[in-house]
């Protein structure tokens, strides 16, 4: 039998856990994009548009996020597509931020006075325009403690896709743990990875929360 | 796509239901007992313990409760601790809710206007009396609707104890995906049930608040 260090099981882990960071980045990423495209419907004039946005948010924040891993895995090759667990985990997880980024969002700019609208009506500035210079711009300002907040929880959730078979940093201590037995270190080291992960960004988001001024 | 088998998985689909109802009513029981006597010690306990269950928070709330899971159900009998799967879960779920849930019901009891407390203790109430009968009531109606979204979440993230073979709703989509064949079909029916059990959960939540805890609650 092959004898592990401790050294080996942490290489080991913090190989697989540049993976959780690149799947963390790129959901957040993508996240953000198709996010912005579900705003725009959910904050529109016409009244199916925002429906749709909703029913879509709704539909995302009402299912485990297995259950969409799942379904992006088994159901795009019905489509024809050939799929790897790299490429379902991106998509799962960049659809399922887009909801809750859109959310964020949303209240963002719910929270801006109607004023503001105007204002910007007044000033000549057709819809887009007044988006683009003086509504989102203000409801991305209030919304980024949460935002940062949805971060943390998006590299949190990466965990998930070890399920669909994505080689990150929970499948690989799977791995190490079969070979090892020793589950206590092993998910016990994990858990410090990630916690050295998120911790620096939840104490961003708390400080960023401490300095919005209270509406 | 093909649904021919639905018929014959009804039954196996309402057990793993059941399970997770059964895991979800235990977790909000118990997490809601925990966070109380968490977030009370956080306030008025000694420093030691005050660290403490912030140390607790900062943990449970920057780790996956994926690798909390296996770390409780793998881990801890090399400590000496075995526990059933359904045991695991319950546990790791009721810790995990009251990480968060700690947080919400502080936040609560920070909104009881101090001279609440500085009333009842006038009237000659005794300081645990003050805190269950005047401040934490006005607390958790403060926070119920905080609380509501935090089970909803939980029972969302209760698929993932299926991992350690515990036989709830996403096992039974498992068990059933790989004697049918029909993995998109399966989970696409499974992804309905948890839709349709999260909108029951968050109504049955509303309405039972409204009617424990009075008018007001949204």
């Amino acid at each position: 039998m092959i004898e592990f260090t401790l050294w080996d099981i942490v290489r080991n882990l913090l190989l697989a856990a540049r993976w959780t960071v690149l799947l963390s980045l790129a959901a957040f990423i993508g996240g953000a994009l198709v996010g912005m495209a579900v705003l725009f419907f959910r904050i529109a004039k016409n009244k199916w548009s925002r429906r749709i946005a909703s029913g879509y948010i709704a539909l995302f924040q009402g299912t485990p996020l297995l259950m969409q891993l799942f379904l992006m895995f088994f159901g795009l090759p019905m489509l024809g597509l050939r799929i790897e667990p790299w490429t379902a985990a991106v998509l799962g997880l960049t659809f399922f931020a887009s909801a809750y980024l859109a959310e964020i969002w949303r209240s963002g700019v719910d929270a801006l006075p109607l004023g503001q609208w105007d204002a910007g009506a007044s000033l000549g500035l057709h819809y887009l325009q007044e988006l683009r210079l003086i509504i989102l711009p203000q409801a991305f300002a209030i919304t980024r403690a949460p935002t940062v907040g949805f971060l943390v929880q998006l590299i949190k959730s990466t965990a998930l896709t070890s399920i669909i078979g994505f080689e990150e940093l929970v499948r690989t201590s799977n791995a190490i743990n079969n070979a090892t037995f020793e589950p206590f270190k092993v998910y016990g080291l994990v858990a410090l990875i990630f916690f050295v992960l998120c911790f620096p960004l939840t104490q961003y988001a708390r400080r960023l929360e401490q300095r919005t001024p209270a509406r | 796509m093909a649904f021919g088998w639905l018929p014959g998985a009804v039954g196996d689909i309402a057990h793993g239901a059941a399970t997770t109802i059964l895991l979800i009513a235990v977790t909000t029981l118990a997490g809601t007992l925990l966070s109380i006597l968490g977030a009370a010690g956080r306030r008025s306990g000694p420093a030691l313990l005050r660290r403490a269950i912030a140390l607790y928070v900062e943990v449970m709330r920057n780790t996956p409760f994926l690798v909390q899971l296996f770390f409780i159900f793998f881990g801890l009998p090399s400590l000496g601790i075995r526990l059933d799967p359904i045991l695991a879960a319950m546990l790791a779920m009721t810790l995990n809710m009251a990480a968060y849930t700690i947080e919400i019901v502080g936040a609560g009891l920070d909104a009881v206007p101090q001279g609440q407390t500085e009333a009842a203790l006038a009237l000659g109430l005794r300081p645990r009396q003050v805190f269950i009968k005047i401040v934490l009531p006005q607390a958790l109606k403060i926070i119920y609707p905080a609380l509501t979204s935090q089970i909803v979440i939980m029972m969302l993230e209760s698929a993932v104890v299926s991992q350690i073979a515990v036989r709830e709703l996403t096992y039974e989509a498992d068990m059933l995906q790989a004697r049918t064949f029909r993995s998109f079909e399966t989970y696409f029916v499974v992804t309905l049930v948890y839709l349709l059990m999260s909108m029951a959960l968050r109504r049955l939540l509303v309405s039972g608040g409204r009617r424990a805890l009075g008018a007001g609650v949204s």
